[in-house]
């Protein structure tokens, strides 16, 4: 009965595997197509890829999307991690006040604080496009900076910048020296997700971006209404980018773990 | 500590210039007509009434609360086994199994929709299933990743005690191990009955076009129409009902705790 229940539970996990995985393999099998079909495989090619890498529309998406994420979680980094330290030094209220707004982008659907944006930017004549769509990352990437920053803000030993000030450190180096060698890991995972979400926006960019640019999501958006392959190809790379990096995330530690004990075995 | 916390400060004026403004200018505009300006308002309730009076828009609004619950009782259904299963996995396998299940997570969300397009137009499937099975497929993770967090932080003492104390493994299932994971039920359905409420890509990249939710047409009286006083009403009322749901779930969930 036991083991029944066992192979049962094993099966039903691997369904949910297939529906995970039948559209990421059907998606990477058939930018190999040599035709524009998607359901009759025709024979192997790489031309879809040329057309991609050829298209510069879609090499414009990539670049913007990449830009547009590096500049939103240096700044988001930054300025997260500066406002947790202060609001850690802050009264209550204000700690309050600053957490429940924060929430609101995270309680209300995207496409809410997305036309929010939208609306505040053109009502103030900015014209829309690259610089506004950064901004709109930079705004939603600040609260998951925050919220991984300030758990681990909390644990800190108040006492350490305090001697840190009394032996005569300057603020700046207070912070720098003492408070965020102590919270590194959480501001290198704040970073983490503020790109990942950053990377993969597509509400909040396709209404705060202006005529001729696109990112990735806003590219796919608007060139799917008809059976496009090079839109595979670039899907596929997406999937071997992401499958690349998450591999070496997680096995690299992996590794490191072993060697460590290997050599605690050596000696 | 007088030197930190003025570090705070600049942050303080860019949420109220970047997250709370352009949530009021969302209200000012849906209760505002059409072509204002900064300096002459003319407030009006037109927007709401117009949204009520004409039947599409209760209709459209009434499908899309109707398949956001489906599809959050469908992710209920499939999820909670799914994540059951996990929780017995030998540490490993657990740790594997949460990164097989998140890493078609990381892939963008309109690569993940697209990829489900081939597939359904080749297998013919209908515009409503399609929908469905698009929103399924990109709000299970949540579900799962949920109901696994909280069930895998029930102490398995509690299982033993149940087992010794007479309960059959019915009985435990439903008098321990459910209750227990209840809390991350809820944060499930609020991950997942959220963003299917307001989604618009889904119905729109797998419904080919017919299937309109309440999302398109948010998005078509703003890219579209251009009628932005009207798309903010709308906007408005999807979000207050939200606010809704989520206030009565987590009464709900208050309620059902302080049965036990």
């Amino acid at each position: 009965m036991k083991q029944k229940r066992g192979i049962l539970s094993k099966i039903y996990f691997a369904l949910i595997m297939v529906f995970f995985y039948v559209p990421i393999v059907y998606v990477v099998f058939f930018s190999f197509n040599s035709s524009k079909s998607l359901s009759k495989f025709t024979g192997f090619s790489l031309k879809w890829y040329q057309a991609m890498f050829a298209n510069r529309s879609i090499m414009e998406a990539i670049w913007y999307t990449v830009l547009c994420a590096v500049i939103a979680t240096i700044v988001s980094t930054i300025v997260g991690t500066i406002t947790a330290i202060g609001l850690s030094k802050n009264r209550k209220v204000i700690r309050e006040l600053v957490t429940q707004v924060n929430n609101l982008p995270m309680l209300n659907p995207e496409i809410v604080t997305a036309i929010g944006l939208m609306l505040f930017f053109t009502s103030l004549r900015i014209q829309t496009g690259f610089t506004t769509m950064v901004l709109a990352h930079i705004a939603f990437c600040i609260p998951y900076v925050m919220l991984s920053v300030t758990p681990r803000l909390r644990q800190l030993d108040p006492n350490l910048s305090d001697a840190a000030l009394d032996l005569g450190c300057t603020p700046w180096q207070a912070m720098t020296k003492v408070i965020i060698p102590q919270i590194k890991g959480s501001i290198v995972a704040g970073a983490l997700v503020a790109f990942s979400m950053s990377f993969d926006d597509f509400v909040i960019s396709m209404f705060t971006t202006g005529p001729g640019v696109s990112n990735i999501s806003i590219y796919v958006y608007s060139n799917v209404k008809r059976v496009n392959p090079t839109i595979n190809a670039l899907s596929a790379i997406i999937v071997y980018v992401i499958t690349i990096v998450l591999i070496i995330v997680n096995v690299v530690p992996m590794l490191r773990e072993r060697k460590q004990k290997k050599e605690v075995l050596d000696a | 500590m007088k030197n930190f916390n003025k570090m705070a400060y600049p942050y303080i004026i860019w949420m109220t210039v970047m997250i709370v403004v352009p949530m009021l200018m969302i209200v000012l505009y849906a209760c505002t007509v059409q072509g204002n300006s900064v300096l002459t308002f003319q407030f009006t309730l037109e927007n709401f009434a117009r949204f009520f009076s004409d039947s599409i828009f209760p209709t459209v609004l009434w499908r899309s609360l109707k398949m956001a619950v489906i599809t959050t009782v469908i992710c209920i259904l499939i999820g909670y086994p799914c994540a059951y299963v996990m929780a017995k996995m030998k540490p490993d396998s657990q740790a594997m199994a949460v990164l097989l299940i998140t890493l078609p997570m990381w892939i963008n969300m309109l690569v993940r929709t697209y990829a489900w397009k081939g597939i359904l137009d080749w297998l013919q499937a209908g515009s409503e299933i399609s929908v469905y099975i698009g929103m399924v497929y990109n709000f299970l993770p949540f579900m799962i990743l949920q109901i696994y967090t909280s069930l895998s932080k029930i102490d398995p003492n509690l299982i033993i005690a149940a087992g010794d104390l007479g309960a059959n493994d019915r009985q435990t299932f439903m008098k321990v191990t459910l209750p227990l994971s209840l809390p991350g039920v809820i944060s499930g359905i609020t991950l997942v009955f959220l963003p299917a409420v307001s989604s618009f890509f889904i119905p729109k990249l797998l419904g080919g076009g017919q299937y309109v939710l309440i999302g398109n047409l948010i998005e078509d009286y703003f890219i579209k129409t251009g009628d932005w006083n009207f798309g903010s009403a709308i906007s408005l009322i999807m979000a207050i009902i939200i606010l809704i749901s989520m206030y009565v779930t987590r009464k709900l969930d208050k309620a059902a705790k302080e049965d036990d």
